[in-house]
């Protein structure tokens, strides 16, 4: 499998007091593979990737290498012009925000918003593109999702939202799709759904993953590789296997250990209240 | 959102009563006997048989509830009385006036909207650039000149020095730029500042973090961050209409425009209670209906609340 | 508190103003004493005199010297000024808080008036005050007074509120302490700053409409001098003599715009922003004079 996204010594210095907030990370994602970056709050998890798309606040300046391998042509993210990085953005990297209820225009209704992604990303008609909208919704088994277009964000479930934020995102047939804590707003049963959903996506569609959580549950599910962020510095990178198997650093040994933790707690309970959840498992 | 339309209309009608009251309350609370005062100002020496004659004219020793009902018969049907200056009915003197201040009122808003928007959004696109800090600079200038000195400077520079536009009346189509211009003044400040302010905060949003990540156009996510920062600047704007139509005063007053401001001025030197109380209640009732449609409409615009 | 006034104190643009007002404010008081000539006084002799040794402002259309008349009408119009926004602020505060600290059946009474107060537009009340009660600078004091106290009432209340529901209060009523204790001592001590804000920024709208009145004829009446006043004159021989628009004018813009500068001031002493922007330095003298962001008083 080739690589797709090869990133070399990425760092990101707060320029307003000479802060680094990202520092000196490396990594690689190959064609179909799934990278999972952990961390808490506050790691530079979310960093890395808003660095790599060239979405940062302005007084934030990226050094180091990210070359994007895309079809025929190879490109440097980092430092590239707006101009380049906006048709990268969208159409062949795709990201998906945590907070859905917060991501979409509040007075636009989704059926507009969805289109105009696809208007802007490939020139189709409003038509063809509404069109596009609804035929991604019905893919992520969205039952009539014709009213669903119709409707304003405020309107829908968070759950609900963030499935349109990846239709979205599969509608355009991206390289690779950048998901940034998707889970994290969502009750658990949505959760379980949302991480089904890129189950099947991986299986699929054969898209590249970049998974962002701090939820170690749902990143062992997808990952292939695993990165362990903290302070802004990569304290772990491996098969993900390996790395939960057997964690090198202590941090990593401490979030699973952790982790569990409260899986074990869990099932104490669940075992006290006299009910075995057989799918609970570490 | 029918519900909430029904309950504003309800509530206006005890507003309405409690202003007219108020109006009413406000010329018995003159310190000087509305009988003299109107004597006087026809210049006729007020005697002891005089004043009385013209109480009982007046009608001002019935009860007070009486009084009270028999002006707000008479309100409704448009009947004020008549001037204590000229003795014609008040109800026309109004009717006259009334034109030329909505006319003004309604070329400053124009004013003030095409330039707050195009300077707001201006300096929001721009933020921090040195456009934006000139902007900022002279928009904080602007609030602290007086009105009626830009008008009379402006006057000065445009139709005594110059000599391009007229300096009074309403003879020319021409003659309503000063003095548009000059209102426009005041409110320009605040709304550049208002939509500036506005479209950075929603710059700061995750939708336009979204519109980014979606590879929209910047054009494309100005537009969504200029229709939700129009939201809330809509109804700061409307708000200020009634106090737009209410501040037309001294510059009625300056350009000798004929409408309602003068009208009340020359009331007031006048001691002509009829015309202030119904120049009070028009202008308070005026006042109260756009409040309900510009709250009515900011409902509807955003929905968000339509439904709530 | 006490970072309020460290942030105040480097701040020095904002310490400038605040000693330019200063000195206004004490002219104003010294008038009589520092005014080179009774305000009153003509000549006519020696009427549209430009700016020399002897005037240095120059003459009006009656010869009297235009800097004392400046002097002097600075004393009417700002010391007035401030003592309407006293007097206002005085009402709006006890009402206020009473209203916010009490909630209950006082709230609502109060904020039932006011809700009817607040329904007249506040240049129209002013104007059927003095229309009712004749004109003349007590009768517009009152007026203003009368129109602007249920605006304060409902913005102090607010903030009331809003410090009502912090910690510290609720912490205080927990440990016992009497209400007159933490109104003085926990409440009033938070809510001055923002307090103070309302009143700098009212002061700078208050001496707008006083001179604006004046010039509408219905304040001082001649030959007292006050500035909104002299531009009334200046106005009558703007085509012959237009230099006399410039003094009372600027007199008025520049205390207005430093009181309106203060209250910015203020407000940012009182909330340090987070966000410095790209270029990065606090108070650069540029940035300061265009940095600034007014609250939205209306």
């Amino acid at each position: 499998m080739s690589i797709l996204l090869e990133v070399r010594n990425l760092s990101v210095t707060d320029q307003r007091d000479q802060d680094e907030i990202i520092h000196d990370v490396s990594f690689s994602v190959a064609q179909n593979s799934c990278l999972g970056i952990v961390g808490e709050s506050g790691s530079g998890k979310s960093m890395i990737t808003r660095a790599l798309l060239g979405i940062t606040n302005p007084w934030l300046k990226s050094r180091g290498s990210a070359r994007f391998i895309g079809p025929g042509k190879e490109t440097e993210l980092l430092n590239q012009d707006q101009q380049t990085m906006r048709l990268i953005r969208g159409k062949q990297i795709a990201m998906i925000l945590q907070d859905a209820m917060s991501a979409f225009d509040p007075i636009a209704k989704i059926g507009d918003q969805m289109a105009e992604t696809f208007i802007e990303n490939q020139a189709l008609t409003r038509k063809q593109s509404l069109l596009l909208a609804k035929d991604a919704l019905a893919l992520m088994n969205i039952y009539d999702p014709q009213q669903v277009l119709k409707k304003y964000p405020h309107q829908l479930s968070g759950g609900m939202l963030q499935r349109c934020m990846i239709a979205t995102a599969l509608a355009m047939e991206p390289e690779l799709i950048i998901a940034d804590e998707p889970t994290t707003a969502l009750d658990s049963i949505n959760q379980g759904q949302v991480v089904a959903e890129f189950k099947l996506i991986r299986e699929k569609m054969g898209t590249a993953l970049i998974f962002i959580s701090h939820d170690l549950g749902v990143v062992k599910q997808l990952s292939d590789q695993l990165l362990v962020m903290k302070d802004g510095a990569a304290v772990e990178y491996g098969e993900a296997d390996l790395v939960f198997k057997n964690p090198q650093h202590p941090y990593t040994k401490y979030l699973i250990d952790t982790r569990l933790a409260l899986t074990e707690s869990f099932r104490k309970a669940m075992r006290k209240g006299g009910q075995r959840d057989e799918t609970v498992r570490s | 959102m029918k519900q909430y339309i029904v309950k504003r209309l309800l509530w206006t009608i005890p507003i309405l009563i409690g202003i007219s009251f108020f109006a009413f309350i406000l010329i018995n609370l003159s310190p000087s006997d509305p009988a003299e005062v109107a004597i006087r100002v026809n210049e006729i020496t007020p005697t002891a048989e005089n004043v009385a004659q013209m109480r009982e004219q007046l009608g001002l020793d019935d009860p007070f509830m009486t009084r009270y009902l028999s002006w707000l018969g008479n309100a409704l049907q448009g009947d004020f009385g008549n001037s204590y200056v000229n003795n014609k009915p008040v109800a026309e003197e109004i009717a006259k006036a009334l034109p030329p201040t909505l006319y003004l009122s309604l070329v400053s808003l124009l004013i003030i909207v095409v330039v707050s928007v195009a300077v707001g959004v201006l300096c929001a696109v721009k933020e921090d650039s040195f456009t934006d800090q000139i902007m900022r600079g002279i928009v904080f200038v602007g609030t602290a000149i007086p009105g009626f000195w830009a008008g009379i400077l402006l006057m000065w520079l445009f139709a005594v020095k110059l000599k391009w536009l007229p300096t009074s009346g309403m003879m020319t189509p021409a003659a309503v730029i000063l003095p548009a211009v000059t209102l426009a003044l005041g409110y320009i400040s605040t709304y550049v500042r208002l939509i500036r302010n506005n479209m950075i905060q929603n710059k700061r949003e995750n939708y336009v973090l979204y519109g980014r990540v979606r590879g929209l156009s910047e054009k494309t996510i100005t537009r969504h961050i200029f229709k939700n920062s129009l939201q809330t600047s809509l109804t700061a704007l409307g708000m200020s209409i009634p106090k737009l139509i209410a501040g037309t005063v001294v510059i009625e007053n300056i350009f000798a425009w004929p409408g309602i401001g003068r009208l009340c001025v020359t009331a007031i030197f006048n001691r002509d209670f009829p015309m202030i109380q119904a120049y009070v209640l028009i202008m308070a009732v005026l006042f109260v209906f756009c409040n309900l449609f510009v709250d009515l409409g900011s409902v509807w615009i955003d929905p968000r609340r339509r439904e709530a | 508190m006490v970072g309020f006034f460290k942030r105040f104190r480097n701040d020095s643009l904002a310490m400038s103003v605040s000693f330019f007002l200063g000195m206004v404010i004490l002219l104003a008081i010294l008038a009589p004493l520092i005014a080179p000539y009774d305000p009153t006084a003509q000549n006519i002799i020696a009427k549209f005199q430009g700016p020399s040794l002897a005037h240095w402002f120059g003459t009006d259309q009656l010869g009297r010297d235009v800097f004392s008349r400046i002097l002097y009408g600075g004393r009417v119009t700002i010391l007035i000024s401030l003592l309407t926004m006293v007097v206002t602020i005085l009402i709006g505060t006890i009402l206020g808080v009473l209203a916010g600290y009490f909630r209950g059946w006082v709230d609502d009474v109060i904020m039932r008036i006011c809700d009817i107060m607040l329904s007249f537009p506040s240049e129209v009340l002013i104007l059927a005050i003095v229309g009712i009660m004749g004109t003349g600078l007590t009768n517009i004091m009152v007026a203003m007074v009368i129109a602007k106290w249920a605006w304060y009432v409902r913005m102090i209340r607010a903030i009331v509120i809003s410090f009502m529901d912090s910690n510290y209060i609720r912490f205080a009523k927990v440990a016992g302490c009497s209400t007159g204790h933490i109104i003085r001592k926990h409440l009033m001590v938070g809510a001055i700053g923002e307090i103070a804000v309302l009143a700098t920024l009212d002061t700078a709208t208050i001496i707008l409409n006083i001179s604006a009145l004046s010039f509408l004829g219905l304040g001082v009446q001649p030959p007292t001098a006050e500035w909104g006043m002299m531009l009334n004159e200046a106005k009558n021989v703007m085509i012959t003599n237009p230099g006399q628009m410039l003094a009372p004018g600027m007199a008025i813009f520049l205390v207005v715009a430093a009181f309106n500068f203060l209250g910015d001031s203020i407000q940012e002493a009182l909330n340090p922003k987070i966000n410095k922007g790209l270029k990065g330095q606090r108070y650069s003298l540029y940035q300061a004079l265009f940095g600034r962001e007014k609250m939205v008083t209306e």
